[in-house]
């Protein structure tokens, strides 16, 4: 690619400027923070998964040596319902609010009660061992069946389902359906030679950053409160915070500590809110770090879901119709990525019949929250295993059948928009060339294909860049630091300055700090961070060739920015000045010199990928080892190819663990049983191959450098790469994840 | 009661009084001040607080503190030598074997105490031993990539 | 985790003297080796006070013995040191590996036999090697040391036959002869890190292509660690060909009598233990023939 040999920065593989802290332990992540006076806040937790709150006596809690302060329900203010706009996931204030302190009612294991904070960890757990609460205990409701049977119990009865064309008189579990369709499915139907249909589940499962959500809080006599913690986005733990405090925006800043892993859970608050109420009643700074069974029992997983597919096709493998039924739970409170699931599920294909239907349904869970790409990999397993078996059934090879349906640049998606340049057809060709798709295949081992589809985000960011004095470059931007963006972010900064990498420094600033700046998530921060970046660094050259042209005293219009320096068009007697030169004179030219960009990015280019996996299967214990994994993904443009492959091979290993042995486990009560990770198994590295890439550059249009996002796209498409694997090593198709052994071998035991 | 306990930490003779039932974790993080050990589970299965005791891979965790007295340890803030990074830490940071960056400091610590046990890891010796350490960000390819070149540079 | 009195005595005399003093008390006293297993205990819900006898400042704990007829393993001794002292590799070389898959590198580092014996999980991977290999468990005792098959150590699920006063210094085994080998697998979802979904262990002596001895025990699938005297029986005079080893693998399904969990179903775990069964019986013929070219 020629375009590509003209950067010098771009497409590059330097250190990370954060780099050196992190690998010495001098970074400060969630739990590193401590102030003096600070007390250490206990939150106390739910043992059933569905009560009413009867009596909550904090009496002798509150007379325990150490304990400065215990706050409950009560002592939150009543927040009105209404939908939360912009971050990741879909939710509602008023259940926000109900989901970081119960109310009247909890409605999960692990669910909130009450909080105290004392001078010790100890002694704040022995304060909360000393609150009395009377639960009167309700049935859970623990799966879609249970809460979508005719006669369930509900958990909330003023919840009425949303989206149908009646408005409903009886409260329901389904807090929202909808759909939508192209053309005639049953003609399309009609038209197909094959035929497959079938249904599927996924279990819940979680992210499983390594990092615990924590913060530490302090509110000064003004009532002003500062929040440190580990969040995706600084400024929308400020908004929900400050809505779940009923207080001003103003009146809470929140500092991002680096982030210890996130993939969408830390889009939302949990502890933020209570560690400032008790930081407020005892008048002294209050951390809260949260155990891993409490990450588990009480922060956002995400959707266990159900679906069935139906997929028509003519027998030379074009696609004529195509009907989803998609069922995801929310947990405790409505808001499950059902609605991009229903986006995504036929996004890759270009078909003109199709009808897909979605349903928001609650249960005794947690509240789900975002997990990279979030409702994609559910939907795209059950599509994708669909058209592995059609592909079977057609006597088709399978990234053939995909190629012949594939969507390409001018076709209408099946979610609205027509798609810009896109590049799944050339994701699909490079699967088909590529020599692990061609590698032979031995005893009970088999191959599996599957595409991923991820929007991609746009939405707001905010940049300011700073020349400093010897022409080193500072720039200020408002999304933590989740996987070396500040290095992606340096490189554009430097690439579009003309200097080097190593003179830009990148500061991730806090809510006072920096502009406003959406949540790190979306596959946001590359493109839309990115495109400020190079927005404000433009600014700067325009006031670098006005200082260069005020002191060659000739119209800045007869200057270039070449190469970090201002050349003179017209004087030719006069040397180019660099950025250092310029900077060093600044106060005689206008003063300091700072650029700046605040935008609402559109055109986040789409990302799809092509996943292949080797799996062997051991038939007598069933247990499914992944030989090898290829990930092949459009990414427009890798500014940092080593963090794009790093989000590739992350991504496959977290949908490898969500296919093969990650799910939660409740008893019939609706007791986790499997809230640590002994039990919750997500991949160790010997559970892994090496992880093959393949980068796959098709600019996006909309990027000044055609970046298009590439964080979430990767886990879309594993789930079904390894159900087909196994498929094609076993000859047995299992429709429910996670493929644990004694799931497949009483399958294969079966067949 | 508070025990006093003395013990040798990153070289340096260190003092402190710690309850019985407080791990070596909290000790370092909390009384020590050493927070670069992290905590991700607090039960062992995640190896963010691996630490060497004598030389000896362990999980701060899974020890009390009081059980340090006259051991010797060695955190992440003393694997660099002088402001000179550890091979190790140069070639985490040139694969770009870290995302987040909260499970390197135990990665680090662990694949440190393998190196000098065996210069010479295979990758199936070096996933093995650092099965103890999750991280959920990289998919551990660069991880072991990295391991394995430092190894390599470490050979001479 | 919960405020507990923490003592480190020096000699089995001030062990043994601070066990009875509580025992006396009746204060629950509890004590620690490796600790991988009771420190996660100890963040448990039980908040009933406890005192922590601390038996890694012992010699006898420590020590590894390998006598002419006679190998002793310290209750405390880490399985890092174990895995990596080469002469009780050629010994027990299954023994080894069970001690070897507790756990990642970093628990190795701490967790004993002793500890894993102790803490008397159905799943302990150490326990089916060590019965296998006819471990004895030398105990500790007011009245002095006694001695205890490891099979009858273990009563129940999380219960041990030691009275308060008493604890276990290590375990005995008889130097195996060199046509005497061992091996053990065990099951888990993951490569690493799990718990033995199911587990068996294996010794066998075979004279002149016969088998000549066998012990069977198998993990995870009833309250305790079993004996299977029939799976043994299956293989003791036979020539161990794939037909006898069946034969053993069905034994070891029949004796099991797993349940249902969150790591594996009852049904699973009966047919899974024989597959491992066979297996560790194969690893374990390999080792002969290995040890006999």
């Amino acid at each position: 690619m020629s375009d590509k040999q003209a950067f010098k920065i771009v497409g590059t593989r330097p250190v990370r400027p954060d780099g050196v802290d992190k690998v010495t332990g001098r970074a400060n992540f969630g739990a590193d923070y401590r102030l003096p006076g600070m007390l250490r806040g206990r939150i106390l937790r739910s043992p059933h998964a569905h009560a009413r709150i009867k009596r909550i006596d904090t009496s002798q809690a509150e007379k325990m040596p150490g304990v400065h302060a215990v706050v409950t329900g009560a002592d939150f203010p009543e927040v009105a319902h209404g939908a939360i706009v912009g971050g990741e996931g879909a939710g509602d204030y008023s259940d926000l609010a109900c989901n970081v302190m119960a109310r009247d009612k909890v409605f999960y294991q692990g669910h909130a009660v009450a909080a105290v904070a004392a001078s010790s960890n100890a002694a704040a757990e022995a304060a909360l061992a000393a609150i009395e609460v009377d639960y009167e205990q309700l049935p859970p409701v623990m799966d879609l069946d249970a809460a979508m049977a005719e006669d369930a119990v509900l958990l909330h009865d003023d919840l009425f389902t949303d989206g149908l064309d009646e408005k409903p008189d009886k409260a329901s579990n389904v807090a929202q359906v909808m759909s939508h369709k192209r053309g005639d499915i049953d003609a399309g139907f009609a038209e197909a030679d094959v035929i497959v249909e079938r249904e599927y589940s996924t279990a819940t499962v979680h992210q499983g950053y390594i990092e615990p959500h924590a913060c530490t809080a302090t509110i000064n006599e003004g009532g002003q409160a500062t929040v440190w913690c580990c969040t995706q986005g600084q400024f929308d733990v400020r908004k929900l915070t400050a809505r779940v405090l009923g207080r001003d925006v103003g009146d809470i800043r929140v500092i991002p500590s680096e982030i210890g892993g996130g993939f969408g859970g830390k889009t939302t608050i949990y502890l933020e809110p209570v560690a400032i109420l008790l930081s407020e009643k005892a008048r002294r700074p209050v951390r809260i770090v949260m155990s891993r069974d409490e990450v588990f029992c009480a922060s956002g997983p995400a959707s266990a879901t159900k679906s069935r597919i139906k997929v028509g096709a003519k027998r030379d493998g074009t696609i004529t119709a195509m009907y989803a039924w998609l069922a995801y739970e929310a947990g405790a409170f409505k808001g499950s990525p059902m609605m991009p699931g229903t986006f995504c599920v036929f996004a890759p294909y270009d078909v003109e019949n199709f009808f897909v239907e979605g349903f928001d349904v609650v249960v005794n869970k947690p509240k789900v929250a975002a997990y990279r790409a979030p409702g994609a990999p559910q939907a795209a397993y059950a599509m994708e295993s669909a058209l592995d078996e059609l592909a079977r059934e057609l006597k088709i090879d399978p990234v053939e059948l995909r190629l012949k349906n594939a969507v390409a640049e001018g076709s209408k998606a099946a979610y609205g928009p027509e798609f810009k340049a896109i590049g799944l057809k050339e994701c699909l060709q490079a699967a088909l060339k590529h020599p692990n798709y061609k590698k032979s295949l031995g005893e009970n081992q088999g191959r599996g294909v599957a595409v991923g589809f991820w929007f991609n985000a746009g939405m707001q960011s905010s940049v300011e860049v700073h020349v400093n004095e010897d022409g080193t470059v500072a720039v200020v931007e408002g999304n933590p630091d989740i996987g070396g963006s500040r290095a992606s972010i340096a490189m554009m900064a430097a690439e579009t300055l003309g200097i080097p990498y190593e003179k830009v420094r990148v500061v991730v600033g806090d809510t006072e700090s920096c502009g406003y700046s959406d949540v790190t998530g979306g596959s946001r921060v590359t493109f839309a961070t990115g495109m400020a970046v190079v927005q404000a660094a433009e600014d700067i050259i325009e006031q670098l060739k006005q200082r260069a042209a005020a002191t060659w005293e000739i119209d800045p219009q007869d200057v270039d920015w070449t190469d970090g320096q201002a050349v003179s068009k017209t004087k030719k007697d006069v040397e180019p000045l660099s950025l250092s030169a310029i900077a060093a004179t600044a106060a005689r030219t206008g003063g300091p010199i700072l650029g700046r960009a605040s935008l609402n990015a559109s055109g986040a280019g789409p990302g799809f990928s092509v996943n292949m996996t080797d799996v062997e299967v051991d038939a007598e214990t069933g247990r499914v080892e992944v030989l090898s994994f290829t990930a092949i993904q459009d990414v427009g443009r890798a500014i940092h190819p080593s963090y794009v492959e790093g989000q590739m091979q992350g991504g496959a290993a977290q949908g490898i663990g969500w296919a093969l042995n990650e799910e939660y486990v409740y008893d019939d009560d609706g007791i986790l049983q499997n809230a640590g990770f002994l039990d919750y198994r997500v991949p160790v590295a010997s559970d892994l191959p090496m992880i093959d890439t393949q980068i796959i550059e098709v600019p996006n249009p909309s990027h000044p450098f055609g970046v298009r996002g590439c964080g979430e796209t990767p886990i879309v498409a594993p789930l079904a790469a390894v159900a087909n694997a196994v498929d094609d090593a076993t000859g047995v198709r299992i429709t429910d994840l996670p493929l644990s052994p004694p799931r497949v071998l009483a399958a294969l035991d079966n067949a | 009661m508070k025990v006093h306990v003395t013990t040798t930490i990153n070289g340096d003779e260190i003092e402190f009084l710690c309850p019985p039932e407080q791990t070596l974790l909290d000790t370092l993080r909390d009384d020590l001040e050493l927070t670069g050990t992290k905590e991700g589970c607090g039960t062992g299965d995640c190896g963010a607080c691996s630490v060497l005791l004598n030389g000896r891979l362990v999980c701060a965790c899974l020890m009390l503190g009081v059980e340090a007295e006259g051991q010797d340890i060695e955190t992440i803030e003393g694997m660099s030598e002088a402001g000179e990074l550890h091979v190790l830490q140069r070639k985490f940071l040139e694969h770009a074997a870290l995302q987040c960056g909260i499970c390197t400091p135990g990665f680090l610590i662990a694949a440190k105490a393998l190196l000098e046990q065996e210069p010479d890891p295979d990758e199936t010796t070096v996933r093995y031993w650092l099965a103890g350490n999750l991280c959920r960000c990289t998919g551990y390819d660069k991880i072991i990539r990295a391991v394995q070149d430092a190894a390599a540079e470490l050979r001479g | 985790m919960q405020a507990f009195s923490y003592t480190a005595p020096d000699t089995v005399q001030g062990v043994l003297d601070e066990l009875s003093a509580h025992a006396k008390s009746g204060e629950r006293a509890q004590v620690l080796a490796g600790g991988t297993d009771m420190l996660v205990q100890l963040r448990g819900a039980d908040r009933a006070p406890r005192a922590i006898v601390d038996i890694k400042k012992l010699a006898e704990t420590n020590a590894v013995e390998i006598g002419a007829d006679n190998v002793f393993v310290g209750a405390c001794v880490p399985g890092a040191l174990l895995s990596s002292n080469d002469q009780l590799k050629a010994l027990f070389p299954g023994l080894v590996e069970s001690v070897d898959l507790i756990g990642s590198a970093q628990i190795q580092g701490r967790a004993s036999i002793g500890g894993n014996l102790c803490n008397a999980s159905p799943a302990g991977d150490t326990i089916p090697a060590l019965i296998a290999n006819q471990g004895r468990c030398r105990i500790a005792s007011p009245s002095g040391t006694r001695e205890l098959a490891v099979e009858d150590f273990v009563v129940d699920v999380q219960k041990n036959v030691l009275a308060a006063d008493e604890f276990l210094l290590g375990i005995d085994f008889p130097r195996p002869t060199t046509n005497t080998a061992d091996a053990y697998l065990r099951f888990i979802p993951r490569t690493e890190m799990d718990i033995a979904v199911a587990g068996a262990g294996v010794s066998i002596t075979v004279e002149n292509g016969r088998c000549s001895a066998a012990r069977v025990a198998i993990g995870a699938v009833a309250r305790t660690v079993m004996l299977v005297p029939a799976a043994a029986a299956a293989l003791v005079g036979t020539s161990l060909t794939e037909t006898d080893l069946v034969a053993a693998q069905n034994a070891a399904s029949d004796a099991a009598q797993p349940i249902s969990d969150k790591r594996g179903t009852a049904e699973y775990r009966k047919k899974v233990v024989g597959v491992l069964l066979r297996r560790a019986i194969e690893r374990a013929i390999q080792r002969l023939q290995e040890s006999n070219s």
